[in-house]
């Protein structure tokens, strides 16, 4: 690791008294990364790019927003129509929030096909899935705020899953309400927590960071990096790469920001909450809706509530049910198609959450439920009688056989990596 | 496995498909009819709004849904966005009555409208709105064509949908049959009919035109910086495309030099 020097005498004497450069140097500039890291890789700096832009919108949206239930849904209606480039600020929040969850799926579930949770990973796993946890309590108080029928039964809805909790339920219900159904008080606790979580999560974030760099990335061989050789520095090799994603990801974002900004919203939260008025279908955003498919198929209120909670806190005892000492999927013949199972799974329970609880779509969903939990249940006896395939000696000696030798041909570098 | 990769592929961008699909037409609740579609001149990456249409579906709303449909979020200067000079909106504005006040004597008073003020509602409030149109309110329709699945392929079938009902459907004495119309019994009685109003371009006014420009109209009091967004968004969408290219080649080029 190339120690930080500098000529300039400010820079000196800065950080003499406050090592930032140097910090910065370490994990910014010469962090030595795994060289064999593939395109799977980019979606954590996405997801922190992507909170910057929740927290930058947020704040230009909170100046011109109203958190009173008379004034919200107007307020967000002027900074639509008369806040200069309100409309695309708010566009950008509401499809950034989308664009957030798309792309921290990806991370977790790019986690899992390389047993990413594994030792000694395992810390760096949980704050994830409470970052997860923060941007789902944030996003679900943020769609609260516009006050539109889905915010209002939305709300309602999910609030009321709390009455399930034996003895004490109703009581916790009114504590969160501030009184005996949604209503003003509840609005303005939503704002003031959806303003601070995005703060805790940037807390949270950095530990997370903090723990990436103290044990280094996992790769998609998911074997230990073994000496120097094994990685390059952060820059330029991953700043690149890193910037290439954002611009293509950027386009992606960009074809909903502008051209179908409401595609992934409900039509009901353009019209006003009304309270005395129940919308034929209360569907939650789109990301919730694998969770809420699994709430709905447990016949009991408070089995499915426990159930649904499940399906996230399972993930925190991941590192010890998955027995195989193997890492990557890559080398795990059944583990690998258990994945696309599961992946597949994931997808038909978010489309059974958009369906009303009814029929066949019931039967589907609880089929769905419970092959996601034997997943789980599964892997620790997956780990006992698979045969895994031989791993490779090291990160460098699979590159090199992948491609290059010491004087690589033109792209075989960049082919090594997009093999992963 | 590559081949279970590309099945869960196929089986996202299937299922997304599926959803999409089934979201528009059956959930607008059971038995409603799916939309007809039109070619809309604000659609697609380039659209911008047909002025002329919109000033004309101005004039349908003016002489005929204002009567019972409000317009709370656009105000009179508004209008100069889809073209009207400022002395013709000074004009439109000028045939509603505005409730201001208090005066100096502490009693409010009617004055005609003026640029700054928003479109009046047609009733005092709900309740008498609901009085007057048999119990159904009518809603407020700035914002109707993002508030409907369909969006503007709704509204327009809406008002030129209206038939006979069906044998065995009992409608309401204020009621009719809107096939569209989620239920399709609605307690709108058609509003339009042919020639009611005189367009001064001469466009003829057929029930069908009359729907068109009140759609292209409401459209725009529904989404008015649509065209900015657009034209913003193609020239993002250009930068992004070229500086990811540039990226790639920068890229390519930094991991050559990797040994
Ligand atoms: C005589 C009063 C009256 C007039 C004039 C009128 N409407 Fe309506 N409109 C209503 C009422 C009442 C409803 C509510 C119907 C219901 O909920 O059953 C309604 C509902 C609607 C809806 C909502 C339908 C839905 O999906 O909920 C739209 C859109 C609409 N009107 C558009 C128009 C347009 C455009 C015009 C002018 C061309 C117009 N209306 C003229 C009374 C009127
Ligand atoms: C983790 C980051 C965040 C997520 C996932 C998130 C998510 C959301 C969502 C889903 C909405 C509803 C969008 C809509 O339909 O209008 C929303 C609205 C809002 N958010 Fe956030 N948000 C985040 C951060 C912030 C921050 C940091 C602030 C303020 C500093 C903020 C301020 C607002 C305001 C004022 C609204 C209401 C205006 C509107 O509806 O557009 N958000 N947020």
């Amino acid at each position: 690791m190339s120690e930080f020097q500098t000529n300039s005498r400010v820079i000196k004497w800065i950080e003499y008294r406050l090592p930032i450069f140097s910090y910065v140097n370490e994990h910014l500039v010469v962090y030595p990364a795994p060289k064999n890291l593939n395109y799977a890789y980019n979606f954590g700096s996405l997801a922190g790019v992507m909170l910057v832009v929740q927290i930058v919108t947020g704040i230009v949206l909170a100046m011109h927003y109203t958190p009173h239930v008379d004034y919200a849904f107007d307020s967000v209606e002027h900074i639509m129509r008369d806040v200069n480039y309100g409309w695309l600020m708010r566009y950008m929040h509401a499809n950034g929030a989308s664009m957030f969850f798309i792309v921290v799926y990806i991370h977790i579930f790019r986690g899992l096909y390389y047993g990413s949770y594994k030792s000694p990973r395992e810390v760096l796993w949980f704050l994830g899935i409470i970052i997860l946890l923060l941007m789902m309590a944030t996003a679900f108080m943020g769609y609260v705020l516009p006050w539109g029928q889905m915010s209002f039964w939305g709300a309602t809805v999910i609030t009321n899953l709390f009455s399930a909790i034996p003895l004490i339920g109703d009581s916790v219900v009114t504590w969160l309400w501030g009184g005996f159904s949604v209503d003003n008080p509840t609005l303005n606790r939503f704002f003031s927590l959806h303003y601070l979580l995005p703060f805790v999560l940037i807390g949270v974030v950095f530990l997370h960071l903090w723990a990436l760099h103290h044990r280094k990335s996992n790769n998609p061989l998911g074997i230990d990096i073994k000496g120097p050789q094994d990685t390059i520095p952060f820059h330029p090799y991953y700043t690149v790469k890193d910037a290439l994603g954002l611009a293509v990801f950027g386009v992606f974002f960009a074809l909903f920001l502008f051209f179908m900004p409401n595609a992934l919203g409900e039509p009901d939260n353009y019209i006003k909450a009304d309270p005395l008025v129940t919308p034929a279908h209360i569907v939650p955003e789109w990301y919730f809706l694998p969770f809420y498919a699994i709430l709905r198929s447990i016949p009991d209120k408070l089995g499915g509530v426990i159930a649904m909670f499940a399906a996230i806190f399972v993930l925190f005892v991941l590192p010890w049910l998955d027995t195989s000492r193997v890492r990557s999927a890559t080398f795990r013949p059944i583990y690998k198609q258990m994945f696309w199972l599961f992946v597949i799974v994931c997808l038909v329970l978010g489309w059974c959450g958009a369906k009303p609880a009814e029929g066949i779509y019931i039967i589907v969903s609880r089929v769905a439920t419970f092959l996601y939990f034997a997943f789980f249940g599964l892997l620790p006896f997956i780990g006992w009688f698979e045969r895994p395939r031989p791993l490779p000696e090291s990160i460098n000696a699979a590159v090199l056989k992948s491609g290059g030798g010491g004087a690589m041909p033109e792209g075989a570098a960049a082919k090594a990596e997009e093999r992963g | 496995m590559r081949g279970i990769g590309k099945l869960v592929v196929a089986l996202s961008i299937g299922l997304g498909l599926a959803g999409a699909a089934a979201a528009t037409p059956a959930q607008a609740a059971g038995e409603a009819r799916s939309p007809l579609s039109r070619d809309w001149p604000h659609a697609g990456p380039f659209g911008t709004f047909d002025r002329a249409s919109v000033q004309r579906g101005m004039m349908v709303y003016r002489e005929v849904c204002a009567a019972c449909h409000g317009l709370e979020y656009i105000a009179f200067r508004n209008l100069l966005e889809i073209g009207l000079s400022e002395d013709e909106a000074k004009v439109i504005a000028a045939e509603y009555e505005i409730t201001d006040g208090p005066d100096e004597l502490g009693d409010m008073f009617e004055r005609p409208g003026k640029l700054s003020d928003y479109y009046p509602s047609p009733f005092p409030n709900d309740n008498a709105a609901r009085a007057a149109n048999g119990g159904a309110l009518p809603p407020d329709l700035s914002l109707v064509v993002k508030a409907r699945l369909g969006g503007e392929n709704y509204i327009y079938s809406l008002l030129v949908g209206y038939e006979d009902p069906p044998a065995g459907v009992e409608l309401g004495d204020t009621q009719h049959y809107n096939p569209y119309f989620a239920g399709g019994a609605i307690s709108m009685a058609p509003p339009l009919f042919a020639d009611m109003v005189e367009y001064p371009d001469g466009t003829s006014a057929t029930v069908e035109q009359m729907a068109y420009d009140v759609t292209n109209f409401l459209t725009w009091t529904a989404e008015p910086k649509l065209e900015a967004r657009k034209q913003l968004g193609v020239k993002v969408i250009i930068f992004l495309v070229l500086f990811s290219i540039l990226m790639y080649a920068v890229k390519r080029k930094v991991w050559a030099g990797l040994h």
